[in-house]
């Protein structure tokens, strides 16, 4: 796929979309901040940063030998007479990366920005209770190991990428925005991350309905997906440029992108409004991800009527999901990352499957939906559990009820305003 | 009980892999697949049911 780059111009076009990618993490970089409380908003925003800056050093100088960017070798099984490439081994260090050809760097950046991408995710749903500490050993671990299999296994030529030739799925698993590399991954991370830390205090209380522990700030939250909705068009149509080559069809992958996104806040906004009365702000910008996210598998690959039908069925969904989770489920997710990253990938790979030309090529996405779901939860799992036990990931209780900025930075982000106590939620 | 759910999540995983090397092309291997799905599935409901925190476990 990766020979596709054939031209200066697309190598161009490449790098200048990586670039506006990133605003992509700043959008949801500032909705998992405006989603949880004002105590612990400056935390957050900051933990944000830090996380992408741990993820990206461990990446560059450990996971990326193993994702296969820089190529190299890799550990195969060789089972039923095919070969199942399981992990790459290539240069250590990025040593190397300068001699590379230039296909193969700007794949390692756009892998770079994934996984920074990534480590943000399970951040917001562990708002207000997650450690810095322990938020930047996930990050670690995640950089170093988790994200370059799903890497390795999706976008090299790992056994996933490789169905297609072994096994007659399509042309193997799709993923070309990185639906499940980032974010069926993040959303996973996210529900472990969650299971591991507990619900905030006072969230489930002995008696009656979960209690409502709203966004700090609105406004952070709509503004964060709208620059979620610029660095998403740029990010699947880098994913199209790095991962498929084709020059036609960049334009209707952000024409897609922008489709998806629009049908799901209206149908999360109407959806809302007919259960609610009145739409839900950050409902609503939930769904908007959630189109976003899902148009991340799709929008490269099918037309626009499939990417406005893939968005409103993501936005129809979310507000389901979210009151699944917490009042059903109790899963106390304050960014709404479980529903907006990992369903709505889940979806949007499943529906990749569905609108996507080529034979078999839902059965690929489904292998792939389960390896995602049979290898990725259950490994991510042990890992932080263990990792809990090195590094705790749940605060002490005073510094829950003091406020996660008093308690890790010794400041808040909003010194002349009055910041609501615990009590005032029951 | 979580534990029960997280075993069963690779072995669903493992009959959609074994759908794949044991049926030629065709609906037996989608609807094996499909049964491998499923199993993982209701690994994941064990598992988010064992995982669920009691009341007021965290006040």
């Amino acid at each position: 796929m990766i020979e596709g780059l054939a031209t200066d111009n697309q190598v161009t076009l490449g790098l200048v979309m990586i670039l506006l990618a990133p605003l992509a993490i700043a959008g949801v970089a500032l909705v998992n901040t405006g989603l949880g409380r004002s105590r612990s908003a400056a935390q957050a925003l900051l933990g944000n940063a830090v996380l992408i800056a741990v993820a990206v050093i461990v990446f560059a100088l450990v996971g990326a030998s193993f994702s296969g960017a820089l190529g190299g070798g890799h550990v195969a099984l060789n089972v039923a007479g095919k070969s199942w490439n399981l992990l790459g081994l290539g240069p250590v260090a990025l040593s190397g990366f300068g001699k590379s050809e230039v296909p193969a760097q700007l794949r390692l950046l756009l892998e770079i920005f994934a996984v920074a991408f990534a480590v943000i995710i399970p951040w917001g749903s562990g708002a207000d209770r997650l450690r810095l500490a322990a938020g930047c050993a996930a990050a670690a671990v995640m950089a170093a190991l988790i994200f370059p299999l799903a890497a390795y296994w999706i976008w090299s030529d790992g056994w996933l990428a490789t169905l297609g030739k072994n096994f007659g799925l399509g042309t193997g698993f799709l993923d070309p925005g990185g639906a499940a590399t980032i974010h069926a991954l993040g959303g996973i991370t996210a529900l472990v991350t969650v299971w591991i830390v507990g619900p905030r205090r006072g969230k489930f209380p002995r008696e009656g309905l979960s209690t409502a522990m709203p966004g700090h700030n609105a406004v952070y939250v709509v503004f964060g997906s709208f620059l979620a909705l610029v660095g998403w068009m740029a990010w699947n149509v880098a994913g199209a440029v790095t991962w498929m080559g084709t020059g036609y069809v960049l334009i209707q992958t952000a024409l897609n992108t922008l489709l998806s996104a629009s049908g799901a806040l209206a149908a999360t906004v109407a959806l809302t409004s007919v259960r609610f009365g009145k739409p839900d702000a950050s409902l609503c910008s939930n769904g908007w991800l959630a189109g976003l996210v899902a148009s991340s598998a799709s929008a490269a690959l099918v037309g626009p009527l499939g990417a406005l039908f893939i968005g409103i069925v993501a936005g129809a969904i979310t507000p389901l999901v979210v009151e699944l989770l917490e009042l059903a489920l109790a899963i106390d997710d304050p960014s709404g990352a479980i529903t907006s990253h990992a369903a709505g990938a889940l979806w949007g790979l499943f529906a990749a499957g569905i609108f996507a030309p080529g034979h078999n090529q839902l059965l690929a996405q489904v292998v792939g939906i389960a390896a995602l779901l049979g290898v990725f939860l259950p490994l991510v799992y042990l890992l932080f559990a263990i990792l809990n036990k090195i590094v705790p990931f749940r605060v002490d209780p005073d510094g829950e009820r003091m406020g996660m900025d008093l308690h890790e930075l010794g400041g808040g982000a909003y010194p002349e305003f009055v910041i609501h106590r615990d009590e005032s939620y029951r | 009980m979580k534990y029960a759910g997280l075993l069963v999540m690779p072995a669903g995983l493992f009959l959609v892999l074994a759908a794949l090397v044991l049926f030629p092309d065709g609906p037996a291997r989608g609807g094996f697949a499909a049964c491998g799905l499923a199993v993982e599935v209701l690994g994941l409901v064990v598992t988010i049911r064992g995982n669920m925190p009691a009341r007021e476990a965290h006040r």
